[in-house]
């Protein structure tokens, strides 16, 4: 365990000095650790805070405030689709509930299987195709509830 | 390192080759308008099919040439000079592209958008039949300044960059003016800033270089978390090192030391194509030490900052660059005295400083007398140059125009946005993001105009309009934006945190037809307080969209708290909005989870 957990903070230890920007600060180390493991674990905060000298509290005060970061792996595939007001008015509502329905979930988060999380965007920055979904980083617009779950369904076949 | 003659010349070379038509020159648009519409995979089997066909060819990515409704979008320079456009190309179109284009010259296809054919003398066969693009109003009544090579140049090509002009005004600014002369020029341009506030910017410069302290910075604006709006991300895509030379003469002018571009990370396409275009500005002395020859030495990075729209807040801004929370500092002091890490730093937003190499190479003059001018005596700015406009929603070629100032919105919305996409009667306009505010279709005759935007209640801000037809309900607009703004606030100020709370609760009662007359006080209340009371512009504007959707739409609102109904049956749907404002997971592991 003890092992494991050295081999760990190596790897992270590697990732956060393998970062390239001339500025290194906390903001930049998590999200070079969520780039790399889809989440922020545990240990990387500890290792963060040694890594950039602050201390822990620090360290988890930003981790906690900006909502791309989780704290938890997420599932196989990210599903993000945009909620934003032109997406709104071009029927992301119906969108988001018909896929939320097919994939047994009530809101973000992980599909049982965990082949999906579900994530809601403020907006994916592509409005004039909207409605826009993004599926593991792919953008795809003009989207409707069918040609998602058809997209969906080539990735998890018994949706 | 290169004297600009010399990178002119050969950037020169490179271009003429480009359009020699020796190859077949094929450049598609991959900003996120076209990847959006597939053309990732249109651009793959591009190469595949060329190849097979044994055809040599040049391709290019590029950025957006504006016209988003015709992604993916296939531009094919041939030997003539003659540049043929498709639209809404896909996949399975490409073998017939290539017959109709390279291999036959027939031009009849059924995708075909249109052709540019400066350089090709008018006898060429049926020539006069064939659509010119430039009669396309998405393109007709667009004036490009900032916007001048998105589409056109690939922005990952320095040499396409500096073809079309580019860097000629940084060796005149830093070779041939005094920075007070560049500042005096922009100052004189009337240019204003494009983040929100219409601040003058030759005016904001000048606060930075009262302080002599050999750090200073200047950042740039990228956050654009405003939904409905993307020529921000739109500028980094198509036309990186346009932006990059206004920053450095920004820097210049405002004696700093260095320059930071700040993206929401996540935004991969304008991120690695800045990241690209600041290595290739080092490689060539662009920035760095001793630029040009002049003695003036630039620095500039990259800075990225997490999920949060008030990260875009200057303050909150620097927070971010600092590696902190982006939350919003108390000021005074002002950022001139005391911005990111200490040091004095001045913000502009991306738009403000792509239009500074061109306000330096034409001179002020040209810049002022394009838009709405202003009047010294009568103390009004004006608003001069272009505006940006982001125009999606119910709308039949949705786009991201340049158009001069002053332009009606019916223009916008009838000569160039073509009209609603559904045909039904145009019902609102949602402009200037979720801060902004709505207007309705009898304020088409506004103009795009800081000032005059404003005293209709609504903002010109960033650029976005949203627009919706009859059937659209302005309460369950408005609900939308306010959960926007309620996710969104950082939570430092009571004021914005409960308030934002407060109004998303009563806008989602009225939603439901649970609501009674008395909410329309309340939410004025709250909303009052909240603009009073917040520490910065998210809280203080944040009941602005409320405020003008009752000013227009007051009917709307009756409806659903009078009769309890909606009036266009269009807000049946279960509100959705994230449940968790805050990352997520963390429950689970202060339990003691994973
Ligand atoms: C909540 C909030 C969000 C903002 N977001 C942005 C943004 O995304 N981009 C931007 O350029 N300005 C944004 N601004 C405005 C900036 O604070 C600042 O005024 C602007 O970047 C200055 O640039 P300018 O002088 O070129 O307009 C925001 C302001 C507030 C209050
Ligand atoms: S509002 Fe959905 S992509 Fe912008």
């Amino acid at each position: 365990m003890q092992i494991d957990n050295d081999r760990f903070r190596e790897e992270i230890n590697k990732e956060l000095s393998s970062q390239t920007r001339p500025t290194i600060t906390v903001l930049s180390s998590l999200l070079a650790i969520q780039d790399k493991f889809g989440y922020i674990p545990e240990l990387a905060i500890d290792v963060i805070a040694q890594y950039t000298e602050h201390t822990i509290n620090e360290v988890w005060g930003v981790a906690s405030f900006y909502p791309n970061f989780r704290f938890t792996k997420p599932g196989e595939n990210m599903l993000e689709i945009c909620w934003g007001p032109t997406c709104h008015l071009a029927g992301s509502s119906k969108i988001l509930n018909d896929i939320q329905e097919a994939l047994g979930l009530d809101g973000e988060g992980e599909t049982i299987n965990n082949k999906f999380t579900l994530k809601y965007n403020t907006c994916l920055g592509a409005c004039s195709q909207a409605p826009v979904i993004s599926i593991n980083h792919d953008f795809i617009g003009n989207s409707t509830s069918e040609s998602v779950l058809e997209k969906l369904s080539k990735i998890d076949p018994k949706l | 390192m290169l004297h600009y003659t010399d990178l002119k010349e050969l950037a020169n070379d490179k271009w003429l080759e480009l359009n020699s038509g020796n190859k077949p020159w094929i450049r598609v648009g991959t900003a996120i308008c076209g990847k959006a519409a597939g053309a990732d995979y249109v651009l793959d089997k591009l190469k595949i099919v060329l190849s097979e066909l044994n055809i040599d060819y040049i391709i290019d990515e590029v950025g957006c040439l504006g016209i988003c409704f015709a992604e993916p979008l296939v531009d094919i320079t041939l030997e003539n000079g003659r540049r043929v456009f498709y639209k809404n190309v896909s996949v399975d179109d490409i073998n017939t592209i290539i017959d109709d284009s390279i291999v036959e010259n027939k031009f009849n296809h059924s995708s075909l958008l249109g052709i540019l054919t400066s350089n090709v003398d008018n006898n060429a066969i049926g020539e006069n039949d064939l659509p010119d693009l430039n009669e396309l109003p998405g393109i007709k009544y667009q004036k490009k300044i900032a916007l001048s090579n998105a589409g056109n140049v690939s922005p990952f090509d320095l040499y396409h960059y500096v073809s079309q002009g580019g860097y000629l005004a940084l060796n005149k600014a830093v070779n041939h003016m005094t920075p007070d002369e560049v500042i005096k020029e922009v100052s004189d341009s009337g240019l204003r800033g494009r983040g929100g506030a219409a601040f003058p910017t030759g005016f904001k410069w000048s606060f930075l270089v009262k302080s002599d302290n050999p750090s200073k910075y200047v950042l740039c604006n990228c956050e654009e978390g405003d939904p409905g709006a993307y020529n921000d991300k739109g500028i980094l895509e198509s036309d990186p090192f346009k932006l990059l030379e206004g920053l450095t003469i920004a820097g210049y002018a405002t004696r700093s030391s260095n320059g930071i571009v700040f993206i929401r990370h996540g935004h991969d396409g304008p991120i690695d194509r800045m990241e690209n275009a600041i290595k290739r500005a080092y490689d060539e002395g662009l920035l760095g030490k001793n630029i040009f020859d002049s003695g003036f030495d630039f620095d500039v990075e990259i800075s990225l900052t997490g999920e949060s729209y008030v990260a875009g807040e200057e303050s909150a801004l620097m927070e971010s660059i600092e590696g902190k929370r982006s939350q919003p500092r108390f000021r005074p002091p002002f950022p001139a005295q005391f911005g990111v890490w200490g040091k004095p730093s001045n913000i502009n937003n991306v738009k403000t400083l792509t239009y500074v190499p061109d306000i330096i190479s034409n001179g002020s003059n040209w810049f002022a007398n394009i838009g709405v001018q202003g009047n010294k005596e009568k103390k009004i700015q004006g608003s001069t140059g272009t505006a940006i406009v982001c125009l999606s929603g119910n709308i039949k070629f949705p786009g991201l125009y340049e158009v001069p100032m002053g332009l009606s919105l019916r223009d916008v919305i009838y000569k160039i946005g073509g009209g609603t996409a559904s045909g039904k009667e145009l019902k609102v306009l949602q402009t200037g993001g979720p801060l902004g505010g709505v207007l309705d279709s009898n304020s088409l005759d506004i103009h795009l105009d800081f000032d005059e935007m404003k005293s209709a209640g609504a903002i010109l801000g960033s650029g976005g309009i949203i627009v919706g037809d009859i059937e659209t309900c302005v309460v369950d607009l408005t609900r939308v934006l306010v959960a926007f703004c309620q996710y969104e606030s950082c939570g430092k100020c009571f004021p914005c945190r409960l308030g934002m709370e407060q109004i998303l609760e009563i806008t989602e009662r009225m939603v439901k037809c649970e609501s009674s007359e008395y909410d329309l006080e309340l939410i004025k209340n709250v909303g009052q307080n909240m603009e009073k009371a917040s520490l910065c512009g998210h809280g203080q504007l944040g009941y602005g969209p409320i405020r003008s959707a009752l000013k227009y739409f007051e009917s709307d609102f009756k409806s659903h708290i009078i009769d309890k109904k909606c009036p266009t049956g269009s807000c049946v749907q279960p509100m959705i909005s994230p449940k968790n404002t805050r990352p997520y997971g963390i429950l689970q592991i202060n339990k003691g989870g994973e």
